[in-house]
């Protein structure tokens, strides 16, 4: 009986995903060559598909209902495999050694080709969680986050080709840059709501980007700016093999010092006013924290990351034009951050390995990467809004005068 | 003179094509608080609905008057269908989570459509025909204004009337009304919420699907990436006239036609797409309520 | 001894509606002083003036610490308010949820700690020391206010006694000298708000701090109070000891026409 009611449900769906996705997908027209092609089979595809994946959608929700309802009921919340084991010594130091030894190995085992796609994930690492303390942290949703990366990459692109201005100093100049453009933006438009703020990030982003585009005098418009010099080993000519190691473990290290950056900071006063701004403005105001000030930390702070990955990423491709800096790249940015899980650092590293790694090796379907990056971004959001893996409480313990904080975070 | 003439129709132009997609953000606004990022795909799919009508029934040689009338009715329905569908997957099951997690979801639905039409259709510009024949009457000012342009006059007044009548004086704008004001309470007098929000979805993506036909026949060409940037500016005028308002939208639309308009007509073309990201800007930051908005205290 | 909170005809308009018109209130060193009132005559609203979340359109407000210094009010952010040393909490509970017990009284610590950034990433001894010292100082507050034991558990999974509880501990972490409770014994059963009875007695035996609050529980009101305001439709129409409120004929009026409860 139910499950009769249930396969007529699922009929009655794909029926409608049938008729909704009719004219688009069978369809095809070429209004250049006047020529129409039918894909019926599509429609079969759809079909089926939808029939299915019907079943999981309600089995999905009605899982995630019965899943509230339980919370609700035990007040308990279950705490997730994998930050268990992190929080085991037993399991996280040979996990951290085996780690260490992939890291370190990793260039030397691997084609020159592996170890480039690895600095652009690290680079995404570096500056997903950049943007994790404005969004995971903060919850300040910045769309135009790719405009400190591209003041980052822009500034070491620019200042080389003008001045001569090397990698190393371009990096904190870079990060400098960055975090001051983080005040100027944040400034004005951080007193509005979240949703509006989202609207006018985005809209910045833009502007820094067109500005790009049209202004050739001071950023070779759409050309872009080629011939930047990879970073530099102590003036050592490197062949292209050896800096892509070394930009590779110059990565490495820069991730390591956001991870340990990031660490101090969620855990800190400052940290815990942005969590608090996330959970609740009008109390976290009432209870005596600046809501301007701590906003704006949270935004310039996020933003010079975004000028650190700009300048690597500028070193690493050696040629920059804008469209490396639109809207997209912002919101694969934060993909990285809402697969993995807002508000927690490990979430972060493994969102931004599945997400820029997968597609590359899953070649066959790369134009199918933002198609799922979409989908990635409302299922995360319906059915997991913590992410993949989601912060876990700091655990503070007292045993009479003597206080043992232990942070748990992952 | 003409020039003037000319920049002043060509930015009520605009602002009538703004206002057809504003009118759709400011009545999801007003309802359930979300920015609906996808708002400009479901124009972007009416254009698109349109094109593939126009394209099929063509070929069958049919008159183009009916031809016109068919796709724009078609498109308005499929559009319709597709805010109806998308409401249920991305935001009915986010109510009452945080508003941070249904504007993401948005943004991913926005960026599904998109992909979607790309990947099912093309990446290439496809022309657009336009069918709509030019009457005799305009030849004399045909480098003025264009009957494609009149068209969209009318059909964006004809829609701001019936949707006054539709909020006014229905049943169904009443407790459209009602939810705007207060959804749980208007829930515990009986208002079905659903049905109210699927409803302003369906009326809101149809009138978008209208203005994707018409501006696509009368710019001539269309892609998956048209409803993007016009959605962003149609937002832009709907919080320039009061998110949540509708005479505001229309308002808003129209001041920012005319605005683009004028400044890529006297001062500079180049940075076009930039003045209404800045003008957007310095809206949100010196009057964050809108021209008809009021700028109410939330309440604690 | 001047009051420590001096009001001078506050006034607030939402558009046409007059939430508080002309509202003169004091609270003296010390001094337990309720303010009462039937459902939507402006008592939220006045909280949300004082403490700068809304601006109100009208009137003066004056906080004078016991030492002797004033400041006035008006024109302040919520946060600078709170640091002069008056705190509230939220008729609708509004707790950090996703954050602990222990953590949501660490953020009323906030406005009293000094470390900043480099200080966060450094961690230099001082800033080592603060940190021990806040994680400290909100555990005793919380053994204080008899939250002891749900110290590390989350906020929104708190039984609702216990997060109105944990509300107040929040506040006083500001090391307020007037402490604003809005409807604090709401939805608590006759144990819990015995207990909360007691609780605001020892507050004040023991921080010293003045208290305002609103409540609508009368056997509460009359027990605490040093004095009562009454309002109604945005208007004080009454003011006195529990005495004299208990046989004010307007008192008697505007609640007539009320719910018990309201
Ligand atoms: N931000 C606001 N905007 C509009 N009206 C408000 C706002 N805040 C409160 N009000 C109105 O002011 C009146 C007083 O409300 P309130 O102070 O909450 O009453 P109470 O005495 O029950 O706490 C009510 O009519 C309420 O609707
Ligand atoms: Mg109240």
């Amino acid at each position: 009986m139910t499950i009769y009611q249930e396969i007529k449900k699922s009929l009655l769906v794909s029926l409608w995903f049938m008729f909704l996705t009719f004219p688009i997908m069978v369809i095809k027209v070429n209004t250049i060559e006047q020529t129409i092609d039918w894909h019926w089979w599509r429609l079969a595809g759809v079909g089926v598909g939808v029939f299915f994946l019907s079943f999981l959608w309600r089995y999905a929700i009605a899982r995630k209902e019965a899943g509230k309802k339980k919370a609700e009921i035990s007040g308990e919340e279950k705490v997730a495999l994998i930050p268990r084991l992190m929080g085991n010594p037993r399991f996280y130091i040979p996990g951290l050694i085996a780690a260490l030894i992939l890291v370190v190995a990793f260039p030397f085992v691997f084609s020159m080709y592996q170890t480039n796609i690895l600095i652009t994930a690290l680079i995404y690492v570096v500056v997903g969680l950049g943007l994790n303390i404005v969004v995971g942290l903060a919850g300040l949703l910045d769309l135009g986050y790719v405009a400190f990366y591209a003041v980052g990459a822009y500034s070491y692109a620019l200042l080389n080709y003008h001045f001569g201005v090397t990698f190393w100093m371009a990096l904190p100049i870079g990060a400098l840059l960055a975090f001051i453009f983080g005040i100027i933006l944040g400034f004005p438009v951080l007193r509005l709501r979240g949703d509006y703020l989202a609207i006018v990030t985005l809209g910045f982003g833009e502007i820094i980007r067109l500005v790009l585009e049209n202004w050739n005098e001071f950023s070779f418009g759409p050309s872009g700016i080629a011939n930047i010099p990879k970073p530099s080993l102590f003036g050592l000519q490197l062949s292209l093999q050896q800096s892509s190691i070394f930009i590779y473990f110059l990565m490495i290290g820069l991730a390591l010092m956001t991870i340990f950056v990031v660490r101090r900071l969620q855990d800190s006063r400052i940290g815990r006013a942005w969590i608090a701004l996330r959970e609740d403005e009008v109390a976290c105001q009432a209870m005596g924290i600046d809501k301007t000030r701590t906003k704006l930390s949270a935004f310039a702070l996020g933003a010079t990351w975004a000028g650190m990955g700009g300048v690597v990423f500028a070193a690493k491709t050696t040629f920059i034009n804008p469209t490396s800096f639109t809207i997209w790249e912002s919101i694969i940015i934060l993909c990285v951050v809402v697969l993995g899980g807002m508000g927690s650092i490990l979430g972060v590293i493994v969102g931004a390995l599945i997400l820029i790694l997968l597609p590359e090796y899953l070649r066959a379907f790369s134009e199918y990467r933002m198609l799922v990056f979409g989908v990635i971004l409302v299922l995360m959001m319906v059915f997991r809004p913590g992410g993949i893996i989601s912060g876990v409480r700091r655990i503070y313990k007292f045993e009479g005068q003597n206080t043992i904080a232990e942070n748990n975070n992952a | 003179m003409d020039y003037f003439l000319e920049l002043f129709l060509g930015g009520l132009t605009r602002g009538s094509i703004y206002a057809l997609i504003a009118l759709g953000y400011t009545m999801v606004y007003g309802i359930i608080e979300l920015i609906n990022f996808a708002h400009g795909e479901i124009y972007m799919i009416g254009a698109f609905t349109g094109l593939i009508v126009i394209s099929v029934l063509t070929m069958l040689g049919w008159n183009s008057i009916a031809i016109i009338i068919l796709a724009a009715l078609i498109a308005m329905l499929y559009s319709a269908a597709y805010g109806f569908t998308i409401e249920k997957i991305a935001y009915k099951p986010l109510r009452g989570s945080q508003r941070l997690s249904a504007l993401i979801s948005a943004i991913g639905m926005s960026l599904f459509l998109q992909n979607y039409v790309l990947l099912a259709q093309t990446s290439n510009f496809l022309p657009y025909p336009n069918l709509i024949p030019t009457w005799d009457f305009l030849k004399p000012v045909g480098h003025i204004v264009r009957s494609t342009e009149i068209v969209i006059y009318i059909a964006a007044a004809l829609v701001m009337v019936a949707l006054t009548y539709l909020i006014k004086f229905t049943r169904m704008g009443k407790a459209m009304r009602a939810v705007a004001q207060d959804r749980d309470m208007s829930m515990l007098v009986g208002v079905d919420v659903n049905r109210v929000i699927s409803f302003t979805f369906i009326i809101g993506s149809s009138i978008a699907a209208l203005g994707g036909v018409l501006v696509a026949s009368h710019i001539g060409q269309v892609n998956f990436y048209v409803g993007f940037i016009a959605g962003i500016k149609a937002f832009v005028a709907a919080v320039l006239g009061g998110i949540g308002s509708m005479p505001g939208a229309v308002l808003g639309s129209l001041v920012l036609g005319w605005t683009e308009s004028f400044f890529t007509g006297y001062i500079s073309s180049d940075y076009e797409d930039v003045f209404a990201f800045v003008f957007l800007v310095l809206i949100l930051i010196f009057r964050p309520a809108g021209i008809l908005g009021r700028s109410d205290t939330d309440k604690v | 001894m001047k009051p420590v909170l001096d009001v001078n005809q506050l006034t607030m308009d939402f558009g046409g509606l007059r939430a508080l018109d002309h509202i003169d209130l004091q609270v003296k060193p010390g001094e337990i002083v309720a303010l009462i009132g039937p459902n939507g005559a402006g008592k939220t609203t006045f909280f949300n003036c004082i403490t700068g979340i809304y601006s109100p359109t009208k009137g003066d407000m004056l906080l004078t610490r016991p030492e002797g210094d004033s400041s006035r009010l008006n024109g302040l952010k919520p946060n600078r308010v709170t640091e002069r040393g008056m705190a509230r909490t939220f008729q609708n509970i509004r707790l950090f949820q996703n954050m602990t017990v222990l953590e949501n009284v660490m953020i009323g610590r906030h406005c009293r700690l000094r470390s900043g950034i480099p200080g966060a990433i450094l961690r230099p001894p001082a800033n080592r020391r603060e940190e021990k010292q806040v994680v400290d100082d909100s555990y005793r507050m919380l053994e204080k206010i008899g939250l002891a034991r749900y110290v590390n558990e989350f906020a929104k999974n708190l039984p609702y006694g216990a997060q109105r509880r944990l509300e107040i501990a929040r506040a006083l972490a500001t090391e307020p000298f007037l402490l604003l409770l809005d409807e604090p014994a709401a939805g608590m059963n006759a144990q819990e708000t015995k207990e909360l009875d007691d609780l605001i007695i020892r507050l004040r035996a023991e921080m010293g701090v003045s208290i305002l609050l609103i409540e609508h529980d009368m056997k509460l009101v009359m027990s605490l109070s040093d004095r009562i305001y009454v309002v109604d439709y945005g208007k004080k129409i009454a003011e006195g000891n529990p005495e004299e409120i208990k046989s004010n004929p307007a008192v008697i009026k505007a609640y007539l026409g009320e719910d018990i409860d309201a």
